[in-house]
């Protein structure tokens, strides 16, 4: 077991922290699951972070001069570089620390942030790079499943089938043509301490996620997933259905991956269909049963797999 | 003082940085630029400078670290060349429009296609509007003195710009010169520490990097221009500060056997070496050429520029870039505006020379200033001339 969690208490429903150093008044839409899982994950984190975000949706909606919904320092310089900035603030407050121009013992957690297109795609290579370098700090992806702020296009991490405005369903498609990219098996072969997955329909698993990620020493990377009614096309009081839902029919597994080591963390004995998850969203109305059989497939192929590494 | 020895202009540097006491180094390997960042990562790995070097995996995430790091209050350093700066050109913006003073030193080479190792100025002009402050070395102790005059400049509470010392690749970077390395106390007496008013600090959170919305991104891109503008002071004032402490003077603009030309031979860089050398023989022959080189190119020296053409009949604007359909070269389309409101300005002749590690000869300086001669009575038909090419 990783020595700076030998005195993790966690949190409970009776300790949570009351503060919230992401202040509301944002400006994001109603049943936005990607800003609950950053109010979240900032409340796991308290006050003494350093936040580097890229440009995508939670950037926009906090930040429009002059108000801030940041009450922690925070910086944004471009949509595929939070990894390379984050780096930057890790080996400063390193140095600062070394030369007494910061307090020595003040533990300041150093997080990066950026959205699925931020992560999978455009800013890749950078978060490999911060990843591989082995900064003291953590990236947490914010996966709504497309480029939500500029319109809801594809990323790699889009899920099979699913519309968006560049992977439209038409005479010769259903959508997007190719399946989800598997992102936290490529932090995870980055050999980091930790790895894991989260979702804002499980609140203290995901501030607990969180808060351990910070403790720990070295890379750390969370994946959250993040509902998105306006890029979905469902109701925006179905969002923390959908998360529920995306965890129970295994399209979405909760995990932690401790030191290489998987340990599923919501194991779902009696799954529900695929199906139960699809039909709740605009973006996949147009699946035909074959389609949508495929997928239940694939599902059930990749949580088996996941269950053999958590088995190793 | 510093004793006088022989060494590699790209070691000076990295030992000049080390002087500046750099706390944080983020660098991705270029040729030319190699020497400087191998040298960084060999004085950090002795010890000799304790600092974090970040290994970065491009030279946008380099430049990106870099921001990261002087936004979170660190003395920082990185160095590029050609590619290496094209690919970080987003960012560049970012650095001066978020006031985060980076120093870079930009070993000048050709840009691709055809992929050229070799010097020009074709990767430095293509990022002529970043707003950073830039100035151009001519030979290996003005590359030392501009780095810690870089880093004076930057930090300064009325500045926080960044700043970029071009030094021309190979041709200054791989040679070896006499180069007086100032004294570490000397050097902490011209620069004090980092300390900017803003930072990222939990005991005090600022958000950096807001959205603009159109209320508000105007009102923002007026005060950096203002700001930049007024640069201009500290650069001087820093400069002054250092001849009284060091001993060396310089100016945004330097001029050469310029009293009586009728012709001005405008460069920048390290091609002054040679232009002097053509400017003596041609002097010795009787003709009246003299040489003007610009130190300082961002925020462009009007004044000072202005004063050292003032009188003169033909000025040769000699670039080291071509920029495909425009009615001059970089510099000289530059010098051709700044100089429009002028009474008495001097005709400009423009030239290209040099690109992708053509040498820029002694006889080829003698050739554009015979031109000029012949322009000093007849207009060019072209917009702009090329030197020292093959015609077929
Ligand atoms: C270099 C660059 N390319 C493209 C863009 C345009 N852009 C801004 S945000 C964005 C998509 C963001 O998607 P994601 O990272 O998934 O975040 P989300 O908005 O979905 O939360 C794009 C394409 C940009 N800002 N910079
Ligand atoms: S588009 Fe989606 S992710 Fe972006 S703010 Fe709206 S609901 Fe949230
Ligand atoms: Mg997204």
């Amino acid at each position: 077991m990783i020595a700076e969690l030998s005195k993790f208490k966690g949190f409970t429903v009776k300790n949570l922290p009351k503060d919230e150093p992401f202040a509301p008044g944002h400006r994001a839409c109603q049943g936005c699951g990607e800003v609950l899982a950053l109010r979240l994950a900032m409340k796991a984190l308290g006050r003494d972070v350093i936040v580097a975000s890229a440009t995508g949706c939670m950037e926009i909606i906090s930040s429009p001069f002059p108000h801030t919904s940041w009450r922690v320092p925070w910086i944004h310089i471009a949509f595929e570089n939070a990894a390379a900035v984050a780096s930057g603030v890790e080996a400063a407050l390193k140095v600062l620390k070394r030369h007494k121009r910061f307090p020595k013992n003040k533990r300041v957690s150093v997080v990066a942030m950026a959205g699925d297109g931020g992560t999978a795609d455009i800013g890749l290579q950078a978060l490999s790079g911060a990843l591989e370098r082995g900064h003291d700090f953590l990236y947490i992806c914010l996966d709504n499943e497309a480029y939500m702020n500029t319109g809801v296009q594809r990323s790699s991490a889009t899920p099979y089938g699913a519309m968006t405005t560049t992977s439209p369903p038409g005479a010769k498609s259903f959508g997007q043509m190719t399946w989800k990219k598997n992102l936290p098996a490529i932090a995870v072969a980055h050999n980091i301490p930790y790895v894991a997955t989260a979702s804002p329909a499980f609140f203290l698993d995901l501030m607990n996620k969180v808060k351990k990620a910070s403790l720990i020493k070295g890379p750390a990377y969370i994946h959250i997933f993040s509902p998105c009614p306006t890029g979905w096309g469902c109701k925006g009081e179905d969002s923390i259905k959908l998360a529920r839902l995306a965890v129970d029919t295994k399209i979405f597994p909760l995990y932690e991956v401790i030191e290489g080591k998987y340990y599923i963390t919501r194991k779902v004995v009696r799954p529900k269909p695929v199906e139960e998850y699809l039909k709740l969203q605009r973006r996949f109305r147009h699946l035909t049963p074959e389609h949508i059989e495929e997928i239940q497939r694939r599902v059930d192929a990749e949580y088996e797999k996941l269950l053999k590494l958590a088995e190793l | 003082m510093g004793k006088r020895v022989a060494m590699e202009v790209s070691i000076a540097i990295a030992e000049a940085v080390k002087l500046a006491r750099a706390e944080v180094i983020a660098a991705y390997p270029i040729t030319p630029q190699t020497h400087i960042v191998e040298h960084l990562s060999e004085l950090v790995a002795n010890g000799e400078l304790d600092a974090e070097y970040v290994t970065v995996e491009s030279e946008h995430s380099a430049i990106s670290c870099c921001l990261g790091s002087v936004a979170t209050g660190a003395r920082t350093f990185t160095s590029t060349s050609s590619q290496g700066l094209a690919l970080m050109h987003e960012i560049l913006f970012i650095a001066s429009a978020l006031r985060l003073p980076v120093v870079m030193v930009v070993a000048n080479r050709a840009l691709s296609a055809p992929i050229s190792i070799w010097n020009d100025h074709s990767d430095i002009m293509a990022q002529r509007d970043i707003g950073w402050i830039q100035t151009f070395a001519e030979n290996g102790q003005e590359a030392v003195d501009l780095v810690l005059h870089a880093f004076r400049v930057a930090e300064d509470r009325n500045v926080m710009f960044p700043m970029i010392v071009n030094i021309d690749g190979f041709t200054l970077s791989h040679v070896i010169e006499p180069i007086v390395l100032p004294d570490q106390e000397d050097v902490d007496a011209f620069l004090p520490p980092f300390r900017p008013k803003y930072k990222l600090d939990p005991r005090k959170p600022i958000s950096i990097g807001a959205v603009g919305v159109p209320e508000i991104y105007f009102e923002a891109k007026k005060a950096q221009d203002e700001a930049f503008k007024n640069s201009r002071r500290v650069i001087l004032r820093a400069w002054k500060d250092f001849a009284t402490r060091f001993g060396r003077e310089y100016h945004p603009v330097e001029t050469y056997r310029m009293e009586d030309a009728e012709v001005g031979l405008l460069i920048m860089g390290s091609l002054a070496e040679t232009a002097m050398t053509a400017v003596d023989k041609m002097r010795e022959e009787g003709k009246k050429v003299g040489l003007i080189r610009l130190r300082l190119w961002r925020p462009f020296p009007t004044k000072e520029f202005r004063k050292a053409v003032s009188g003169l009949p033909v000025l040769a604007v000699i670039d080291r870039a071509l920029t495909p359909g425009a009615s001059g070269g970089p510099v000289g389309t530059e010098v051709r505006s700044v100089l429009y409101h002028c009474a008495r300005r001097p005709r400009v002749v423009n030239f290209v020379a040099g690109l992708g590690g053509r040498d820029v000869t002694v006889e080829d300086f003698e050739e554009m200033a015979d031109r000029a001669f012949f322009y000093k009575k007849k207009r060019p038909k072209e917009a702009y001339e090329l030197i020292g090419v093959r015609e077929s």
